[in-house]
């Protein structure tokens, strides 16, 4: 305090000291406050470019990884689609001069029967051209004429009798050889509809070849179309592959208590690996892991899945080997953990009798087979539930692969975020800057108001244009 | 090829040595070591000793230590100890082991005698003593009595004792004929107690007079 009696003065004073002090270093403060928010400013511009650029160039690696799998697997998936063609034209077209042959046999016979069937029947004799004029005979009355024609008649009668029986035995004979037309009909039809079903069926396969030939047209193309494709498709995986191994992870976690009360019957329920983990808790940890890798070597091996080219790259004999290693091994540890599965409905049902012993009351009543229910259960589930998680290879690599696809996306617009964030904290600092050199100027007003008048005074005019705002920017150029 | 089955077999050593490293060396088990009064009127509290043990024998879990003792005379003998257990590791045996245990005490706790005098700090030494042989993470002292100590002439007990990092628990304090005259009595015996077993280095000091308030002791452990 300058005057301790008078605080309001001191104050006063001390603040119109500290005004023109500011006011004399007003040009260096403004530079300084410029300077500051500028290199803060830039530099975040600068870093938000260079994430930019990151996220560009990630970018482009990822399409390009994301290509290059979907080049492959849509390779695969038209190598499979060709096998699949392949295998339809051996196996019905292998076959077909065969079926033409007899095609052609069939209709040939067809043929010839239908011909014998267009044979007309044998005509009547030449006579009945005599039998005719001898009816336009007038008989006069006469007794002779009348006997010689009532035997004519009788003559004719007999002898279209004949031919009448004869004309009828043809018509038979040809129904009869219609009547045998019928088998080769159906034996036409049933050749003819093979042949269309075979034809169909390579007609879709083609069908099938042509889609993922587009496809791989598009991959091959580079095109934003099989790119966002891609993506999409990965990112459904990525999700449906999660569901299931959540879904997996449930089993492991039923799997995990059956057998996590016994395993301390193996290696003692007193040992601790941390504070709250038990050594019988990680075995049993440890045995449902070795049989989810075991289950991964069994569809390695069967070339289900191709997380291990090593594997994928063995020849058949070792592969089989290896197949039936692993299924050996996971039918053991099945084995093992149905019977831990046993175990632990005794150890529960010894820990119970001892409790109830202990506390005096009497033993509930068993219930027979009913009761044994639960153990079975417990058992056909501990046998059950590995070969179940051996399936887990199948969406765990599917989880892996597009998970490289999602994670590189999520990446990619994490990194653009921050970028926009630190352009957005970037120009919030140079704007910081400006607003706290008016402040600064707000502070040191009334030095700033006696410069105005001063100058309206030597030059006798109207009150010069206000000083720029900024002391500095006459000296300092923005970059 | 070389390099990555280098890198892999590195990476499980590594693996195994973070476990071996992670592998927790303190001990998990508890040991409980359960002092009984046998002198005068107490002596018909047996049947509710019964009930604190087979509670017990519930609670404790494989691996753990217990002990039941009895207070008579002079108790800083082992040959006051009913029965004691170190329970098997494997839960089947440490079944067992509690159905032993438990006929053991039965048959003690039916056949209980009332002595002339009540040695319980002589019961705190061997108490002692039994618990730190175990080696176990977690030990109690559990005094069934009405922590009235009544020694004979010939006995020394007032030394100081060391009862480091042992919780104390006694159950079932019963009030004698004089504390229903004049509480001060029970409160200050109590209250003497609980100084000197605190200043052996005890961990905790703990009256509970409701057996079934025992749950929250031992349920947690």
């Amino acid at each position: 305090m300058i005057w301790p009696d008078n605080a309001a003065l001191s104050v006063l004073v001390l603040s119109l000291i500290t005004m023109f002090v500011l006011y004399a270093a007003r040009a260096p403060m403004h530079g300084l406050l410029r300077s500051a928010s500028h290199a803060l400013g830039g530099s975040m511009r600068l870093g938000a470019r260079w994430l930019f650029g990151v996220a560009e160039e990630m970018k482009a690696r990822n399409k390009a990884v994301l290509l290059a799998q979907g080049r492959r697997e849509t390779g695969q998936r038209i190598e499979r689609e060709f096998e699949r063609l392949g295998l339809l034209v051996t196996r019905d077209l292998q076959g077909y001069p065969t079926l033409q042959r007899k095609l052609l046999e069939e209709i040939t016979r067809v043929e010839e029967d239908y011909k014998k069937c267009g044979e007309v029947p044998p005509p009547p004799p030449d006579w009945v051209d005599a039998v005719t004029a001898v009816a336009k005979i007038k008989t006069g009355g006469g007794e002779v004429v009348q006997k010689i024609l009532v035997d004519i008649r009788q003559s004719l009668e007999s002898i279209h009798d004949k031919a009448l029986a004869e004309y009828r035995r043809a018509y038979q004979m040809r129904h009869s050889i219609l009547e045998g037309f019928m088998p080769y009909w159906r034996s036409l039809d049933k050749t003819m509809k093979q042949v269309d079903k075979s034809m169909a069926g390579m007609q879709d396969a083609a069908t099938a070849v042509d889609a993922q030939m587009a496809t791989y047209k598009k991959i091959a193309a580079k095109s934003d179309e099989a790119e966002s494709t891609l993506t999409n498709s990965a990112f459904t995986q990525f999700a449906i592959a999660g569901l299931v191994m959540a879904v997996a992870l449930g089993g492991a976690f039923v799997n995990f208590k059956l057998i996590a009360l016994p395993m301390s019957e193996m290696v003692g329920a007193s040992d601790y690996i941390t504070a709250s983990l038990r050594t019988s808790e990680v075995a049993a940890l440890v045995i449902i892991l070795v049989e989810a890798s075991m289950g991964l070597f069994v569809m390695e091996s069967l070339r289900i899945t191709h997380l291990f080219p090593r594997i994928a790259n063995l020849n058949d004999r070792m592969r089989r080997r290896m197949v039936w290693i692993s299924l050996g091994l996971l039918l053991t540890l099945a084995g093992i953990e149905s019977a831990l599965a046993l175990m632990r409905d005794m150890l529960i049902a010894d820990k119970q009798a001892l409790l109830q012993s202990l506390a005096a009351t009497p033993a509930a009543a068993s219930e027979g087979w009913l009761s044994r229910i639960p153990t079975a259960g417990q058992m056909v589930l501990g046998f059950i539930l590995p070969f179940a998680l051996a399936f887990v290879a199948v969406p765990l690599e599917s989880f892996i692969h597009s998970a490289r696809t999602v994670g590189g996306a999520l990446l990619v617009n994490l990194v653009r975020a921050l970028a926009f964030a630190l352009r957005i904290v970037g120009n919030i600092a140079r704007q910081a800057g400006r607003v706290l050199v008016h402040a600064y100027d707000v502070l040191i007003v009334l030095p700033l108001l006696l410069e105005q008048l001063v100058h309206s005074l030597r030059s006798g005019g109207p009150a010069p244009e206000a000083r720029p705002v900024d002391a500095t920017e006459k000296i300092l150029r923005p970059y | 090829m070389r390099m990555r089955t280098l890198v892999a077999s590195a990476a499980i050593a590594g693996v195994a040595l973070a476990a071996a490293g992670c592998a927790d060396s303190r001990s998990h088990a508890q040991a409980v070591y359960m002092l009984v009064d046998n002198s005068g009127t107490y002596a018909r509290e047996a049947g509710k000793a019964e009930l604190v043990v087979n509670y017990l024998l519930g609670t404790l879990r494989p691996g753990d230590s217990f002990a039941v003792a009895r207070v008579e005379n002079r108790s800083f003998t082992e040959k006051d100890i009913v029965a004691k257990a170190m329970f098997d590791t494997r839960p089947s045996q440490a079944n067992a082991q509690k159905r032993a245990f438990r006929d053991k005490t039965d048959a003690y706790l039916k056949t209980v005698q009332g002595t002339a005098h009540t040695d319980i700090t002589g019961g705190l030494i061997q108490g002692a003593e039994f618990l730190n042989e175990t080696g176990a993470g977690k030990k109690t002292i559990i005094i069934f009595s009405d922590m009235q100590e009544d020694l004979d002439k010939v006995t020394i007990r007032n030394f100081p004792i060391r009862l480091d990092n042992i919780r104390v628990i006694a159950v079932n304090v019963t009030k004698l004929n004089t504390d229903n005259i004049d509480p001060r009595r029970y409160l200050g015996r109590l209250e003497a107690w609980q100084k000197r077993v605190t200043a052996a280095g005890a961990a905790e000091w703990k009256v509970i007079n409701d057996i079934e308030r025992l749950d929250g002791i031992f349920a947690d452990s």
